[in-house]
């Protein structure tokens, strides 16, 4: 099973993941490449190493759960599905256009998709409501939302993490993709949300933070065993448009779209990394 | 020592009601815990969330009696119609029970993307609907909730008129496959005739037989339409009365029908005059070409006066005379435009 890949071929999976999302993005002429290469490696992860969710097994009531409640950043999760086989990569082709069933944000008319999102603040409400009926269930599956950091000023967030503590929903992940900007700038100037790490932990959280970049890091935080009794908050230190250079930490890449220059550019690095890893050029 | 709280009825109401023989039933709100209970215990799925309302939602037997089968997410209202989305994409039958006024405007987004547009097939049940809570005032007043449901794709408006028809929405919501709204109000039910017909959605039920006119009603606004039809009966003018149990989907056949035969159609809803049941009626009957006399009884686009829901409904015509007035009227208009 695809859960076996060593850490070297997870992160060649990832240096892929980042070169076709910025081709999407790129052809479509639409995205969100900042946030998308920022959650690769969390996705990279979950999908090959953690989540019991398959093609295979989605008609499986007992398969793990994923909502991505920061669902701008829906052509990451695009690609790993469809690494993952749930579609073809090519269906990609035409993303955003008028008629695609390949949405701007996640619906569940794409396979893989469990809930329709992308207004913010709806993801952790929404794995809680899962997260409390596999517990009805005797169900051991579990369930991840993954939320940015700028999306914790929805005040619903603080409504589902105070439900999730009380409930004692040791099978809830949350993780924050915690690359520190938003559209507007950084979080810290446009609405200051820190001390996240304290707020989850008071609200009865345990708290897992993370270089959001490091595949055996992540791995550990997303399977090392759960406090009985409380949900898991990981807090991912990610850099927004990782993997490109000149997209690093740059807040215009948010929801900005590569023009021709710069996705030559950019695939240059990608395959330059790339080759690192395989050891010669791709 | 405190008055008795008004009654919605005028003494003549109380008179012609007494007359007609209606049997006198529980609230709504009553009906709808007594039926979610019996379906919760014949199925395991059904789950109900509750957001510190399981009293006023008349829920404490069955968290007793199904503890297991009740969440309590406290005083969120975003945060139960997302975990109420999530219980049903994970193969529950949920109900999501919360003040109707909170639900659908501090939820609205939810109910949208979470239920609707997800397709997950959960109930919101809005309780203390319309002016229930009257004398709170205008925050706790739902005046706008036909109007922002209908105006989402994907969700059934469902508005019982009385006990025997809540309890087969409920039924019929518990083994529903998509998002539905259930409304109830808290005043106590008359049963109506054609009781035993099961609830279908898209179905109006035709309680009264008339030719001069027609009046629409929605829940607790029904039994003062028949009271007003046998007003104006004594004063010689034959007056059909329709319950829409669905205000989404609206049986358009029912309205069309209505407004061919008879001279004026009323409607009658404890809904804002925008965007209800009768600006639905208004389009249905404006794009048919219908010519009818038509007028929309409902609360006027004001501050809206407080006192208990039965000073709000005679202020504003809900009553049996004040609906019958507004057919006298609405008949002068459709003889003066013939």
């Amino acid at each position: 099973m695809s859960k076996q890949l060593s850490i070297e071929e997870l992160k060649l999976k990832s240096v892929r993941y980042r070169r076709e999302l910025l081709r999407c993005i790129t052809e479509a002429g639409a995205g969100h490449t900042g946030g998308s290469l920022s959650c690769v490696d969390i996705l990279s992860v979950l999908y090959n190493r953690v989540m019991n969710v398959s093609p295979a097994n989605w008609a499986d009531p007992d398969r793990d759960r994923y909502v991505q409640s920061k669902g701008h950043s829906v052509e990451a999760l695009y690609v790993v599905l469809a690494d993952q086989g749930f579609f073809p990569l090519e269906d990609l082709e035409g993303l955003c256009r008028y008629g695609s069933p390949f949405v701007g944000h996640p619906t569940r008319k794409t396979p893989g998709i469990e809930m329709n999102t992308g207004a913010l603040g709806h993801g952790l409400p929404i794995a809680v409501g899962m997260a409390i009926a596999a517990k009805l269930d005797n169900s051991k599956r579990r369930v991840f939302t993954l939320m940015g950091d700028g999306e914790l000023a929805e005040g619903s967030n603080w409504e589902g993490a105070m439900s999730a503590a009380h409930h004692r929903l040791d099978n809830l992940t949350a993780i924050v993709d915690y690359n520190t900007l938003q559209i507007t700038g950084p979080t810290r100037d446009v609405c200051s949300n820190e001390p996240i790490d304290e707020k989850f932990a008071s609200f009865g959280w345990n708290v897992r933070p993370v270089d959001g970049h490091d595949l055996e890091a992540l791995t550990e935080a997303f399977t090392a065993a759960p406090e009985p009794g409380r949900p898991t908050c990981v807090i991912a230190n990610t850099v927004k448009g990782k993997g490109v250079s000149f997209m690093e930490n740059v807040v215009k890449w948010h929801h900005g779209v590569p023009g021709a220059d710069d996705y030559t550019t950019a695939q240059q690095e990608i395959d330059a990394a790339e080759a690192l890893l395989t050891g010669g050029p791709s | 020592m405190s008055a008795p709280a008004p009654s919605v009825f005028t003494p003549a109401a109380l008179e012609r009601l007494e007359a007609l023989g209606y049997a006198k039933g529980k609230p709504n709100l009553e009906a709808f815990a007594a039926t979610l209970l019996e379906c919760g215990k014949a199925d395991r799925d059904v789950v109900v969330v509750t957001s510190d309302s399981r009293g006023s939602g008349k829920l404490v037997p069955f968290g007793v009696e199904l503890p297991h089968q009740l969440v309590e997410v406290g005083i969120a209202e975003q945060n139960l119609v997302g975990v109420t989305a999530g219980l049903a994409a994970s193969g529950k039958k949920s109900f999501g029970v919360s003040p109707a006024c909170f639900l659908t405007a501090r939820s609205l987004e939810q109910i949208k993307n979470d239920i609707c547009y997800s397709n997950v097939p959960a109930t919101v049940v809005g309780i203390s609907a319309g002016v229930s809570y009257g004398a709170l005032g205008s925050t706790h007043h739902s005046l706008h909730d036909f109007a922002a449901l209908r105006a989402i794709h994907n969700i059934d408006v469902v508005v019982p008129a009385d006990n025997r028809e809540t309890a087969d929405a409920v039924r019929w919501a518990a083994g529903h496959d998509r998002p539905v709204y259930l409304r109830f109000g808290k005043a106590a039910m008359y049963d109506l005739p054609e009781g035993d017909r099961p609830f279908t959605p898209g179905k109006a039920r035709t309680l009264r037989e008339g030719s001069d006119a027609c009046l629409i009603g929605t829940g607790e606004t029904v039994i003062h339409c028949l009271l007003a039809a046998a007003e104006l009966e004594s004063a010689g003018v034959s007056c059909r009365v329709l319950s829409v149990p669905s205000v989404k989907p609206l049986d358009e056949q029912a309205v069309l029908k209505a407004a061919g035969e008879c001279s004026a159609v009323v409607t009658a809803e404890e809904h804002s005059v925008h965007g209800g049941l009768g600006e639905a009626c208004a389009a249905l009957l404006m794009q048919a070409g219908a010519r009818c006399g038509f007028k929309i009884a409902a609360i006027p686009d004001e501050d809206t006066v407080t006192g208990a829901q039965a000073d709000i409904f005679r202020h504003y015509g809900l009553s049996m005379e004040g609906l019958a007035e507004s057919v006298q009227s609405a008949l002068s208009h459709a003889g003066a435009g013939a």
